[in-house]
């Protein structure tokens, strides 16, 4: 029993399903975010916990009170909307402690739950004016507030960083994960950038076509992705998926790739079960960090395979540079130190950090487990 | 909206501007001058018009054209003037104004934010209403009206032109608020406000630009009737529009077109003032800030 069950929930709107059987256990106080690419469902299954939308089965419990059926006021819910909502015809104040008013708070109380938050979120200044007079920066701290001064069980977010720009998204990245510290209230966090998603969360759902794929903290889902489309949904630049063939060589599994120049190549990969894929193909991930010039190979690791390829085009990214070159008839890209020697159309040697690397079946896209 | 004339007052010049704010003043003109000259002939004596002279300003100046026209002048048989008549209008186009003005919004309201099966089809039918012709239904109302025992009334009247202003309120609000973001009424929801609290607390405050155009339209239209009111009202408790015409054609005798021009002006005063008071709070751009654009 957790704090938010999310227990074989669906969503159907006529005969079509959009949420499959989402099984979800909130911890109290944890930050829980979903996400997913552009209508995966992941606001659909954040409305159904405020009450915003119908389940049509399954249970949705908070406090371990069955939340079906119960008005979106009556849930102890408070919710951030990607567009803030913010009542255009109401000051700052009023739209911090209009939910407060229609819950039937008294003047007094609501007025000392406005300072508390104007002061929290430093907003006292702003508390006369109307929307429209604020930035969107402002907007955000006072859509914030209206949730906040509710004192909620759980906060709910839609996107609520997506219409900043992008430093101020960052900015308020940081104010959210230090107000989640400060208040460790549970949250509920909807986005489709997984920068967000990692930073974050204490636990993260990614979602694609209405099933959760996988559900673990943010070092689970980066380092062991159960299924492809994590892997690459996941970090940025996005995990590269090379087709291999596992050879055994003395034991020990090998990838065998073909490189630039169409040679074999065979890396040993340090996970004895493939031994069961000898002689047949499986995905091997390896992330770009992973694939990276010798000097900057993480010195951690155990299984550093160095390998010869062909530099196609090089990107300096300012802390880092990005190489594409061919692996395995794909695309690939390694990430270098900023002042790795590389130049275009040369051959290099690369070191492939082995111990991260990820194979998937190459039939069902899932994680080959060791 | 009106967002791009700045743009295009300011490219198309000098020459071009003068030649469009000629135009503009001829067609003022145009318009201005019966009016003008209904004026100039409601401050004259009957002798000065019937000298033939319809154009010049008055060498007399007079009321008493427009204190007759208001309370003494033959109206059908009764010498009352129009005056009677105005305050049945007023009856009548007050309450079915604000009637039809808050079911359009709450209809308005119901079909984009508590969307139903079938909203679609019940709105095409409001729609429809918009656009039955008043012959129509012109012997059926009057059957509807004698079951209710409000024939020949100003009630009756009310109900007439609210059931014709019902649509075409709805039609304004429906669309004015099928642009209103939900996610203020879902952020209200959550809030705990109710049914009505979302609407005038939230809504309404925000609906002042279409209340003003769902006025105006519904008063004019309603004030200008005169079909329902000669076919159901057409005795004591006739509208301006229906008096004005019992003015004009009552008179035995001599026709006093310096009367008649003022009662003309008389019924149209009321019109002319809500365009002028109401126009002025048609503010534009009240929603900005409501949500990030
Ligand atoms: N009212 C609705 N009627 C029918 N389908 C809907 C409705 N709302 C959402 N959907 C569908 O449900 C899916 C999930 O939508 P949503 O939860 O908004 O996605 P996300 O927030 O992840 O982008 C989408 O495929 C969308 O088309
Ligand atoms: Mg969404």
């Amino acid at each position: 029993m957790g704090f938010l069950d999310i227990d074989n929930t669906t969503k159907s709107y006529g005969a079509v399903e959009v949420l499959h059987k989402v099984d979800i256990s909130v911890v109290e106080g944890e930050f829980l975010v979903l996400v997913g690419p552009s209508g995966c469902g992941k606001s659909t299954l954040l409305n159904m916990i405020a009450g915003l939308e119908e389940i049509t089965s399954g249970e949705i419990r908070i406090k371990d009170r069955v939340m079906n059926g119960v008005h979106p006021s009556k849930r102890n819910i408070a919710m951030v909307f990607q567009s803030y909502a913010l009542y255009p015809n109401m000051s700052v104040a009023q739209n911090i402690t209009f939910g407060l008013e229609m819950h039937g708070t008294p003047k007094a109380e609501r007025d000392k739950a406005l300072k508390e938050v104007a002061a929290l979120l430093q907003i006292d200044h702003l508390l006369d004016r109307k929307p429209g007079q604020l930035s969107g920066g402002q907007r955000q701290r006072v859509a914030m507030g209206r949730a906040l001064v509710r004192n909620p069980d759980v906060f709910l977010f839609d996107e609520p960083l997506s219409n900043l720009d992008a430093k101020l998204r960052v900015d308020m990245r940081t104010e959210i994960k230090k107000l989640h510290q400060t208040l460790k209230t549970t949250v509920v966090y909807v986005t489709h950038d997984q920068i967000e998603a990692m930073t974050l969360s204490t636990r993260i759902a990614v979602m694609f076509d209405g099933y959760v794929q996988q559900l673990g903290t943010p070092k689970e889902i980066y380092d062991t992705p159960e299924n492809v489309f994590v892997a690459t949904f996941m970090g940025s630049p996005a995990m590269n998926v090379i087709p291999v063939r596992v050879a055994v060589e003395g034991g020990v599994p090998q990838a065998i790739i073909t490189d630039s120049e169409g040679q074999e190549v065979s890396l040993a990969i340090p996970q004895p079960n493939l031994a069961a894929w000898d002689g047949r193909n499986i995905l091997l991930g390896i992330r770009p960090e992973a694939l990276t010039d010798p000097k900057g190979a993480d010195t951690d690791s155990r299984h550093i395979v160095a390998m010869h390829n062909r530099v196609g085009v090089t990107e300096p990214a300012g802390a880092d540079t990005f190489v594409t070159m061919t692996l395995g008839g794909k695309d690939v890209i390694a990430r270098m130190r900023a002042d790795a020697h590389v130049a275009a159309g040369e051959m290099f040697e690369f070191a492939v950090n082995m111990e991260k690397a990820v194979a998937f079946d190459p039939k069902t896209e899932a994680r080959i487990k060791p | 909206m009106a967002i791009a004339t700045q743009d295009n007052a300011a490219s198309v010049g000098r020459i071009g501007r003068t030649f469009v704010y000629l135009v503009l003043l001829l067609f003022a003109l145009f318009y201005l001058i019966p009016f003008a000259i209904m004026l100039i002939n409601s401050v004259k004596p009957l002798g000065e018009i019937t000298g033939g002279n319809m154009i010049a300003l008055p060498q007399d100046w007079t009321i008493a054209p427009w204190l007759s026209a208001w309370s003494t002048a033959q109206i059908g048989v009764e010498p009352t003037g129009l005056k009677p008549y105005f305050w049945n209008s007023i009856r009548m186009v007050v309450p079915a104004v604000v009637i039809c003005t808050i079911i359009g919004a709450l209809n308005g309201y119901i079909l984009t934010k508590w969307r139903f099966r079938g909203d679609t089809i019940v709105f095409g039918l409001m729609l429809f209403s918009c656009f039955i012709p008043f012959q129509i239904v012109l012997i059926p109302m009057a059957r509807v009206l004698g079951i209710l025992g409000i024939s020949g009334t100003s009630a009756g009247l009310v109900l007439v032109h609210v059931v014709y202003g019902i649509g075409f309120a709805t039609l304004y609000y429906r669309n004015y608020y099928a642009a209103f973001p939900t996610e203020l009424v879902r952020a209200a929801q959550i809030d705990g406000a109710g049914f009505f609290q979302i609407f005038y607390r939230i809504l309404l405050p925000s609906s002042g630009p279409i209340t003003v155009v769902c006025v105006i339209w519904l008063f004019t239209n309603i004030w200008n009737d005169f079909l329902f009111g000669a076919s159901f009202a057409s005795g004591d408790a006739a509208p301006m529009t229906v008096a004005l015409n019992n003015l004009v054609n009552s008179s035995t005798g001599v026709r006093e077109y310096n009367v008649h021009f003022a009662g003309a002006i008389l019924a149209a005063l009321p019109t002319l003032l809500v365009y002028i008071v109401a126009g002025r709070f048609f503010v534009r751009g009240l929603m900005a800030g409501s949500v990030k654009g």
